[in-house]
């Protein structure tokens, strides 16, 4: 899910506060996966993932980071970073759910199950519960059209096919 | 609202109906693993066609079956394939396209995940077709899940030597990335794919140049669907003219619907082009769930215009699809039933389109940003006859005026929505009501805590 010009306009990276460096492990493992593609530049997608594995958010250090790594511009990383959605530019819980609303999913009561969980977890869509285990997102199409209303936790595998009963099971067993 | 669940079941055709060609492989025991897939032959259509035939003969095979791309767009694969320059210099490069993201659409998921090494047997085959040495497949971030699986296909073929140097024997080279993406529904169009793919934001291109020309890395790219891709170690094994023993002379082969909705049995079928759409969600899917009545289907993605209730007997190929006033896209067929808003749906889809749309192009940007405030307005029971008159106008602004068909796709199902419904829009106008809203009904329930049927 992109982010237009339009809408939301103006994504400022936080600041992670310290410089951040990768370890010597991740720079190898980065460096082999820079290897497989004819031109360095490919592997900015791998690397933001890895540096939201490490660091749990792109900031500006993260950026950096990529960027140092790759060779390449700290604005042509934060280019990638504020363009696809998956992304997180702000600390977000242990599980971000999240709940796809598009039409086919909508069809299939997707939000009400999205009320449900705003009311359960006492947060509106794109917060964090104060405990830090929740956040809440609707995202656009899974994939899952079939199997809707479909949730997926972070990058899980989907929930599908719920209904508010399997929703709070699900809830239950993310600690 | 829980439904049985459909996934990946054991595939039924019919009684009467033409077997499956790609979903045939699903009968076999673990066809996800190597051994399983050599068990019914995997790998030695490609083994024996890298050593004995020669790259134009796969390229002259693929276009007299007539395939045509089976990711949204239709075009004629062996056509688009033959626009790679053999003579020139720059190394050329196959692209999957694993970036399934249209509304509707799920079908691509269930290849990757249930019959892997069919895929890479395809990647063999288009690479070494068009002169490619490197494959990457480009797998939406969503689908991080199916990366182990998928990238476990790639290890154990490698291994086997039939993938990477001197790939199953042949003296030919063919090295397979899997590159996954980050969430964007527009990195599903080809040039803003090609563009993610280098590193970059997904913005689509201009065309010309066409990416078989100057692709990825500016250097000759083929960028094929999965399902496409899928499809050719069969065209190979069995040749032309078995293919076109399934569909229509003008829509040969197979086609894979995704059918989603109030139907008894949503999920994907393969079924041969030409079977009437009826029969689609009759036969395959079951019908309409009890309780729920038939208004409109989306036959090919949210992006194509749709089909009314009094057109359930289009043959679903190409040119009776379009006749109908629709296309084939991806075949995401989403049922929509009567309890059902038309102007809530065309809102949802909208915000979609405004979501995704990558800023590029004003038509697409703005107009998709002013038609969501106006259906908003006209859902919010706020709307005017103005409004509808607006909305009509912006998008037949929107339309053809984007560099890729995003725009389209934002504009179509407006204008389709208020050609079948004018009476709705009326309705909201004058009442500020819906006629009808399952959805809305269900979250306003929600939001006071009532019990609500998911």
């Amino acid at each position: 899910m992109a982010v237009t010009g339009g809408a939301a306009v103006g994504h400022k990276l936080l600041s992670a506060g310290r410089p951040l460096e990768f370890s010597a492990e991740d720079k190898q493992a980065l460096a082999a996966i820079q290897a497989r593609y004819p031109e360095r530049a490919s592997a900015v997608l791998p690397a933001l993932w890895l540096a939201q594995k490490r660091w749990g958010l792109i900031s500006q250090e993260a950026v950096a980071a990529v960027a140092r790594e790759l060779e390449v511009a700290d604005t042509d990383v934060a280019a990638v970073a504020t363009f696809y959605t998956m992304f997180h530019l702000e600390p977000v819980g242990r599980h971000v759910l999240q709940v796809c609303c598009t039409i086919s999913c909508s069809l299939m009561g997707a939000d009400a199950l999205v009320e449900h969980l705003k009311r359960k977890l006492g947060i509106e869509l794109g917060q964090t519960t104060p405990d830090g285990r929740f956040t809440l997102k609707k995202v656009e199409c899974l994939a899952s059209c079939g199997t809707g209303p479909v949730l997926q936790v972070n990058e899980q595998k989907f929930h599908e096919c719920l209904d508010l009963e399997a929703v709070d099971r699900l809830l239950d067993s993310l600690t | 609202m829980s439904h049985p669940l459909g996934v990946y079941g054991p595939v039924v055709t019919p009684p009467g109906r033409k077997p499956p060609i790609l979903f045939g492989d699903f009968a076999a025991p673990a066809v996800e693993t190597l051994e399983g897939f050599r068990a019914i032959g995997g790998y030695e259509t490609a083994r024996a066609a890298l050593k004995d035939r020669k790259p134009e003969e796969i390229i002259e095979i693929v276009k007299a079956s007539g395939l045509r791309g089976r990711g949204g767009a239709g075009f004629p694969t062996g056509l688009k394939w033959s626009f790679v320059p053999k003579a020139s210099p720059k190394p050329k490069y196959l692209v999957v396209n694993a970036d399934e993201s249209e509304p509707g659409t799920f079908k691509d998921r269930e290849l990757i995940s249930r019959s892997p090494h069919r895929l890479l047997e395809g990647v063999l085959l288009s690479a070494y077709a068009i002169g490619a040495h490197q494959a990457f497949i480009y797998i939406r971030g969503e689908f991080a899940f199916l990366v182990p699986g998928l990238e476990r296909a790639v290890a154990e073929a490698q291994r086997a030597g039939l993938l990477g140097k001197n790939a199953a024997g042949s003296g030919y080279d063919v090295d397979v990335v899997v590159h996954l993406g980050a969430g964007a529904y527009i990195c599903g169009e080809e040039t803003a794919l090609l563009d993610s793919l280098e590193g970059k934001r997904g913005n689509p291109r201009t065309k010309p140049p066409f990416p078989a020309v100057e692709g990825l890395y500016g250097c000759p790219t083929v960028v094929n669907n999965v399902e496409t891709i899928q499809t050719v170690p069969f065209l190979v094994k069995n040749g032309a003219a078995w293919y076109r023993g399934w569909g229509t002379e003008k829509s040969p082969g197979t086609k894979i619907f995704s059918v989603s909705g109030m139907v008894n049995r949503p999920g994907n079928y393969e079924i041969e082009f030409g079977l009437p759409l009826s029969a689609l969600l009759e036969e395959y899917a079951g019908g309409m769930r009890a309780g729920y009545r038939l208004k409109a289907v989306i036959p090919g993605g949210s992006s194509v215009p749709w089909l009314g209730a009094d057109q359930l007997a289009t043959p679903l190929d190409f040119e009776s699809v379009q006749a109908a006033g629709s296309f084939i896209g991806s075949g995401g067929a989403i049922v929509i039933d009567d309890g059902v808003c038309a102007v809530d749906a065309g809102l949802n889809l909208t915000k979609f389109y405004r979501h995704e749309s990558c800023g590029k192009c004003t038509p697409c940007r703005e107009g998709g940003r002013w038609m969501e405030v106006i259906l908003q307005r006209l859902e919010d029971g706020q709307g005017s006859r103005r409004d509808i008159a607006d909305l009509k106008s912006i998008a037949g602004q929107i339309l053809g005026r984007s560099l890729c068909a995003l725009g389209d796709a934002a504009a179509m199902p407006v204008l389709s929505i208020l050609e079948k419904f004018p009476d709705e829009f009326e309705h909201h106008v004058t009442t500020g009501k819906c006629v009808v809203n399952r959805r809305r009904t269900a979250v306003e329930r929600a939001r006071k805590g009532e019990p609500v049927l998911v």
